[in-house]
């Protein structure tokens, strides 16, 4: 058993298997979690697993595509069946926007990016929430966005799904919040994920011109916002509860 | 986990009781030195004595920080005491009577600004150049929920607590770059002294106020103290310009 301030607590992140949400993982495990780290790349997931293993902790992958009710629901069974119990949830799997307008938007797109983004997070909490309720209480953040509080163009689909997270969030935050659920959201800026440096790989000028527009002059580090997501599960976090925390270098405030 | 605050210098204004008293403790117990700046001296020397007794350092500076002179002061105080400072709670705020606009009186809204809002710029004024010069530093500025929404009342308190968000957008924008990063923290309905003396007036506010929240349970000082605490420590690293809730979700309806 790990020590620190979850020992004995369980925690599930979802797009565990890179970025943010491997980031989480190692975080929630170095402060004594045990990890089911959920992706739909079993590799990056099992890459997540041996980190957290090689700093001591305790990790198991779990397969689920976050948009499959079935997968959702036995992403959640498997995490009580290996651990015991399910204390703290990041509902962090995502995809990212596509760079086209509204009109070129197609409806295949636009409904992935909604059944991950959306109906993902919300098909966690649905079977997450009975597991904590049963439990006594549990904390979730959901990954939101910049894109949750204000708009960027040929964003659309994408801006839709992260504000409609934030939605999510204040409804389940104000319908468990009394049954010592707290729900809460983080809000990355731009950050330096493996999608992320793909796509920069492919247009170094739209890193460049990204950067410039950071009052920070950087790019957060999944650490960054995964230690936001992770204290805010933290009992010392136990009046944050509705909220979309900004990890963002200070983008928004512009 | 190395101590948060190790080794550092913070400063709280309002720190004499309520949500400052609780922060200043939170920094002393992460091993920082605090200076507890407030109007109110039995209340800061009552701080400075239960750091102490906990083998904390901290140091009393009386300020009224709608006063220029004596917001310089508490920065020089904190520098010369204790070598340097990483830490600012602009937190010192009063509320103002609880009227409609036309009811308000100039009085009222003018010493409510002086010290909610530009007490809160002076208190950035003075620290901002010392912690650039140290490379670095970390300010949070106590708004509130009422900084967002309005309960159709005490404009002046609601208006000031909206410029405090302002006021740290501008700030944080302007010195990100430059290593010092600055918040703001709303927090909902506490149980503060403030607020408890109050209930012991109007027993029926503490019941009326409840269910202004939906999750019917007020916030402790401690609570607030530690969103604040996270804010200064490093693990807030790409945090900056944010209006961080407190409020249990109070707002979220």
């Amino acid at each position: 058993m790990g020590k620190g301030q979850f020992s004995g607590k369980v925690a599930l992140v979802t797009g565990g298997g890179s970025g943010i949400g491997r980031s989480a993982s190692l975080l929630f495990a170095r402060d004594g979690a045990r990890v089911a780290v959920a992706d739909i790349n079993d590799s990056g997931s099992e890459e997540t697993v041996r980190m957290v293993e090689q700093s001591g902790g305790k990790a198991f992958v779990v397969h689920a595509d976050v948009s499959k009710a079935a997968d959702v629901e036995a992403m959640v069974r498997a995490t009580v069946k290996r651990f015991g119990r399910l204390d703290f949830a990041f509902n962090n799997a995502g995809i990212g926007g596509k760079g086209v307008t509204t009109v070129e938007h197609t409806e295949e797109d636009f409904d992935r990016t909604i059944a991950i983004n959306v109906k993902g997070v919300w098909l966690g909490m649905k079977y997450e929430i009975p597991q904590m309720l049963e439990q006594g209480g549990g904390a979730i953040v959901n990954t939101s966005s910049i894109r949750g509080v204000g708009a960027f163009p040929r964003l659309a689909a994408y801006v839709a799904s992260k504000h409609a997270v934030l939605g999510l969030t204040k409804v389940a935050a104000l319908e468990y919040g009394k049954l010592g659920i707290r729900v809460n959201a983080v809000c990355p800026g731009v950050t330096v994920t493996p999608a992320n440096e793909r796509f920069w790989a492919q247009s170094p000028r739209e890193k460049e011109d990204r950067i410039k527009i950071q009052p920070v002059g950087r790019f957060g580090q999944p650490d960054e916002i995964a230690a936001a997501a992770v204290w805010l599960c933290s009992d010392k976090a136990s009046y944050v509860n509705g909220h979309g925390m900004i990890v963002d270098g200070g983008f928004v405030a512009k | 986990m190395p101590s948060q605050s190790a080794a550092k210098v913070a400063l709280v204004t309002g720190g004499a009781s309520g949500i400052g008293r609780a922060t200043a403790l939170r920094f002393a117990c992460d091993g920082a030195s605090v200076v507890v700046a407030d109007i109110n001296a039995n209340g800061g020397h009552e701080a400075v004595g239960m750091i102490e007794r906990d083998g904390g350092q901290a140091l009393f500076v009386q300020a009224d920080v709608a006063k220029a002179a004596d917001a310089d002061g508490m920065v020089r105080a904190a520098v010369q005491r204790f070598g340097r400072l990483d830490v600012a709670f602009n937190n010192a705020g009063i509320v103002s009577a609880g009227v409609t606009t036309d009811a308000l009186l100039e009085d009222d809204l003018d010493r409510t600004f002086a010290v909610n809002v530009k007490g809160v710029w002076l208190g950035m004024k003075y620290a901002i150049p010392q912690m650039l010069a140290q490379g670095g530093g970390a300010i949070v500025n106590t708004s509130s929920i009422r900084g967002l929404v309005s309960y159709g009342i005490q404009s002046a308190y609601s208006v000031s607590k909206d410029a405090v968000i302002g006021l740290t957008r501008v700030a944080a924008l302007e010195y990100a770059s430059q290593g010092v990063r600055i918040n703001t923290i709303c927090p909902g309905i506490i149980r503060t002294p403030g607020n408890v003396n109050y209930w012991k007036h109007f027993p029926q506010a503490e019941q009326d106020w409840l269910k202004l929240i939906p999750l019917r349970r007020y916030g402790t000082p401690e609570e607030i103290a530690e969103a604040v605490a996270w804010l200064c420590s490093d693990q807030a690293s790409f945090v900056h310009g944010h209006a961080m809730l407190v409020d249990v979700g109070t707002t979220a309806e």
